[in-house]
């Protein structure tokens, strides 16, 4: 009899669920929007969009894995299977040309990428096209910073008012007996350095990308990867190198910045709202937040400026999602002015809207604002290419861990390792 | 035995017809009972491999579905002419060969605790077996975040300041540690149903005999509980070959810590490239068939052998 009313239950629960999701159709649509996990605000975000929309459409956020390299798989699987459970995804903007290129992106027509556009800092709208269309909206944008305690450098007698480059800043922590901390696991962090340091001098680690699988790496062009190396080598020799730089990421970086051996940092925006929440919290001495200075990405070499990296988040419709029309919507009620600030606010990542960084809330939220969107403006992207997750992982494996970093194999090496990968004749 | 078993099989040609036909038709009747299954079977195991040796034929991207074009054989020659697939492949044995190896030795120690306690017996086996439960994933975190120079307590225990996962042999003994200490447990268990095999009464009389505990142990206890040595070894073995969970989590492949296993995931997953990622894993599902093939064939000579009075 128990078991009878088991079955029941069972079959009971399967009758619901259909009657569900066809029930589903009679209200508004739900649009499923994928993003990287935060704090909520994506949620508060949607919901917003979700109000002002009239009833057209109601947002759901689903939660994506925590790093970028996480998020593009999973959201490969699903649309290589042409999965309609997706309707507006958060890209990393260094997959957007592959995305497009396979065809899993809906491309915005002329009107609505001008709305899409309009007041998105160029380095975010740049990111977000592919073959002269737009192909996602510009919505999150990120750079890295030099952080710095100020107690540190002025110890060091390390001015941070006029630009520094590398070389400076590993002799100031290393005079100081302090380190200087970057993310450089093997993975997405890797190529973020490699980038800045090879756009530091004015190269790149690829050109002619729409020729696809057959670009042109140019690490070796002008020694532009040389320096990189020898910069990376440099600190993964020094004293100045945390006992786990090879293994760090983001989060590890905060952690040494934070210990009693921090004194300079590389790393996203991100890290002093951290800071900030971990005080409220009580795990952060206020000492430590008081001490924490920021200044722009440091030079490669003193004769040019910095290129500081470009990251953050493009917004993509999906060419298989049911509603793409309630999708564009969506995204433009993301994008609009009123609801970047108060994202911000809320999820402390910064925008790729300018006129955002001039608000007074966000200027009282973010101190360094300025900074930031200075930053942004003179960015260095890294590669767009459809091959991008290949030229990456090339330059990953030839350029970890720092501290083995051979300047006079590694850019040969890795131009060669990105060339066969692409032709299918070396594994990666 | 064998006397036995033809007296047994000679009288059945002279069953009457009727009894042949009854027995064609159960045996008609298990091949429709079992149809069913050996159907799911073949959908859910043997096509997927024929699609994967298919798949191995191609140059073909998920991500650029119009560049695909016949590759031939040329994926497993791109695989076997590459060091990197060989350098997994060393890694792969060499973490292989330790980890079982270990585990056979303190997983034979466990199961002898187990079957001599005269105490306790049941709760002593779930304690050993808590290990073998917690998802492989959640252990692996566990013993990258105690081994971390940052976070971990291990260095502080032991008074060092090592970045384990910095270097590979380092990274790989955190990696076959937690490897043993999660899958010993299992181990124990298979040799724990051999063991009881072994009766007393042999035990005993091989000790009248004369036998010291060691020639007790390779001369009776092995040669009586060798299936249960087989299928422990080989299911062990053809696991551990196949490591990738604590290699994911703990290293990420860095610092030459790679797997077979992971080597075939990042092609197929993280690059999309499906002819090399499937290339891989046609190879590594060969590795396994021959390991499985070696073990038998090692156990039918070498174990018989030292089961044979001589």
């Amino acid at each position: 009899m128990l078991r009878r009313c088991g079955l029941r239950a069972v079959a009971l629960a399967l009758v619901a669920s259909v009657v569900g999701c066809g029930g589903g159709s009679s209200g508004p649509p739900v649009l499923n929007w994928y993003a990287p996990p935060d704090n909520g605000a994506y949620q508060k975000l949607a919901d917003r969009c979700s109000r002002a929309s009239g009833g057209a459409y109601r947002v759901k956020v689903s939660v994506l894995p925590t790093d970028a390299s996480g998020q593009r798989e999973q959201l490969v699987r699903r649309l290589a299977a042409k999965d309609s459970s997706i309707d507006v995804m958060a890209l990393d903007p260094v997959f957007v040309p592959e995305f497009a290129e396979a065809g899993f992106l809906r491309p915005f027509d002329p009107g609505e990428a001008a709305a899409l556009t309009e007041g998105m800092l160029s380095s975010a709208v740049e990111s977000s096209g592919w073959r002269n269309r737009l192909v996602a909206a510009p919505f999150r944008a990120n750079t890295q910073l030099l952080w710095y305690r100020k107690s540190v450098a002025a110890a060091a007698g390390l001015d941070l008012s006029r630009p520094v480059d590398w070389d400076e800043v590993i002799t100031a922590a290393e005079k100081t007996h302090k380190t200087v901390a970057v993310p450089a696991k093997r993975y997405e962090g890797i190529t973020v350095w490699v980038n800045g340091l090879v756009t530091g001098t004015g190269g790149a680690i690829v050109r002619d990308v729409e020729k696809g699988v057959d670009l042109k790496p140019t690490l070796q062009e002008g020694g532009s990867g040389r320096r990189a190396a020898e910069i990376m080598r440099r600190l993964g020799r020094s004293s100045a190198a945390p006992v786990n730089l090879a293994t760090s990421i983001e989060d590890d970086t905060r952690t040494t910045f934070q210990s009693g051996s921090g004194g300079f940092m590389v790393n996203w925006t991100y890290a002093r709202g951290a800071a900030v929440e971990a005080v409220a919290d009580g795990q952060l001495a206020r000492e430590v937040l008081d001490d924490y200075g920021w200044a722009r990405y440091p030079r490669t070499d003193a004769g040019n400026a910095s290129r500081p990296p470009f990251g953050g988040i493009a917004l993509g419709v999906s060419r298989y999602g049911r509603h793409t029309a309630a999708a564009v919507s969506a995204v433009r009620c993301a994008g609009s002015l009123e609801n970047q600030i108060t994202y911000m606010l809320e999820s402390k990542e910064t925008t790729a809207k300018a006129a955002a960084y001039d608000d007074p809330r966000v200027r009282e939220a973010l101190p360094m604002a300025g900074l930031i969107k200075e930053s942004l403006e003179q960015a260095g992207p890294r590669p767009r290419t459809p091959y991008y997750n290949d030229v990456s992982a090339s330059v990953q494996r030839m350029y970890h861990p720092p501290a083995g970093v051979d300047p006079n194999t590694a850019p040969r090496e890795t131009d060669d390792l990105i060339t066969g990968v692409l032709h299918d004749k070396v594994l990666l | 035995m064998s006397t036995v078993s033809t007296a047994e099989a000679a009288p059945r040609h002279k069953k009457p017809r009727g009894q042949l036909d009854h027995a064609q038709r159960m045996r008609r009747t298990g091949w429709m009972l079992s149809a069913p299954a050996v159907a799911i079977m073949i959908l859910v195991a043997i096509a997927p491999l024929v699609d994967a040796v298919w798949l191995s034929l191609f140059h073909k991207r998920l991500t650029t579905p119009d560049a695909n074009s016949f590759a031939g054989l040329s994926n497993y020659w791109v695989v076997l002419k590459d060091p990197l697939w060989w350098t997994d492949v060393w890694t792969t044995l060499a973490l292989t060969v330790a980890t079982v190896s270990v585990e056979f030795v303190i997983g034979f120690g466990l199961a002898h605790l187990m079957q001599r306690a005269l105490h306790l017996r049941r709760s002593l086996r779930t304690i050993v077996l808590i290990p073998y439960g917690i998802v492989t994933v959640v252990s692996a975190y566990a013993w990258r975040y105690a081994f971390d120079p940052s976070t971990g307590f291990v260095n502080d225990w032991f008074g060092i300041d090592i970045a384990w996962f910095d270097h590979r042999w380092s990274a790989l003994f955190v990696i076959a540690v937690s490897e043993i200490w999660k899958t010993t447990p299992f181990m124990s268990l298979l040799l724990l149903g051999g063991l009881i095999q072994v009766s007393p009464d042999v035990q005993e009389a091989a000790r009248v005999d004369g036998a010291g505990p060691w020639q007790r142990l390779t001369r009776v206890t092995l040669p009586i509980m060798k299936q249960a040595v087989l299928v422990a070894l080989l299911f062990r073995t053809m696991d551990a070959f196949r490591i990738f969970d604590a290699v994911f989590v703990m290293t990420g492949g860095a610092n030459d810590t790679e797997t077979v296993s992971f080597l075939a995931y990042r092609q197929l997953v993280s690059r999309t490239a499906l002819g090399l990622g499937s290339a891989i894993s046609v190879l590594l599902f060969a590795c396994v068939l021959l390991i499985a093939f070696l073990f038998i064939k090692l156990f039918r000579t070498d174990v018989s052998k030292l089961g044979s009075p001589t």
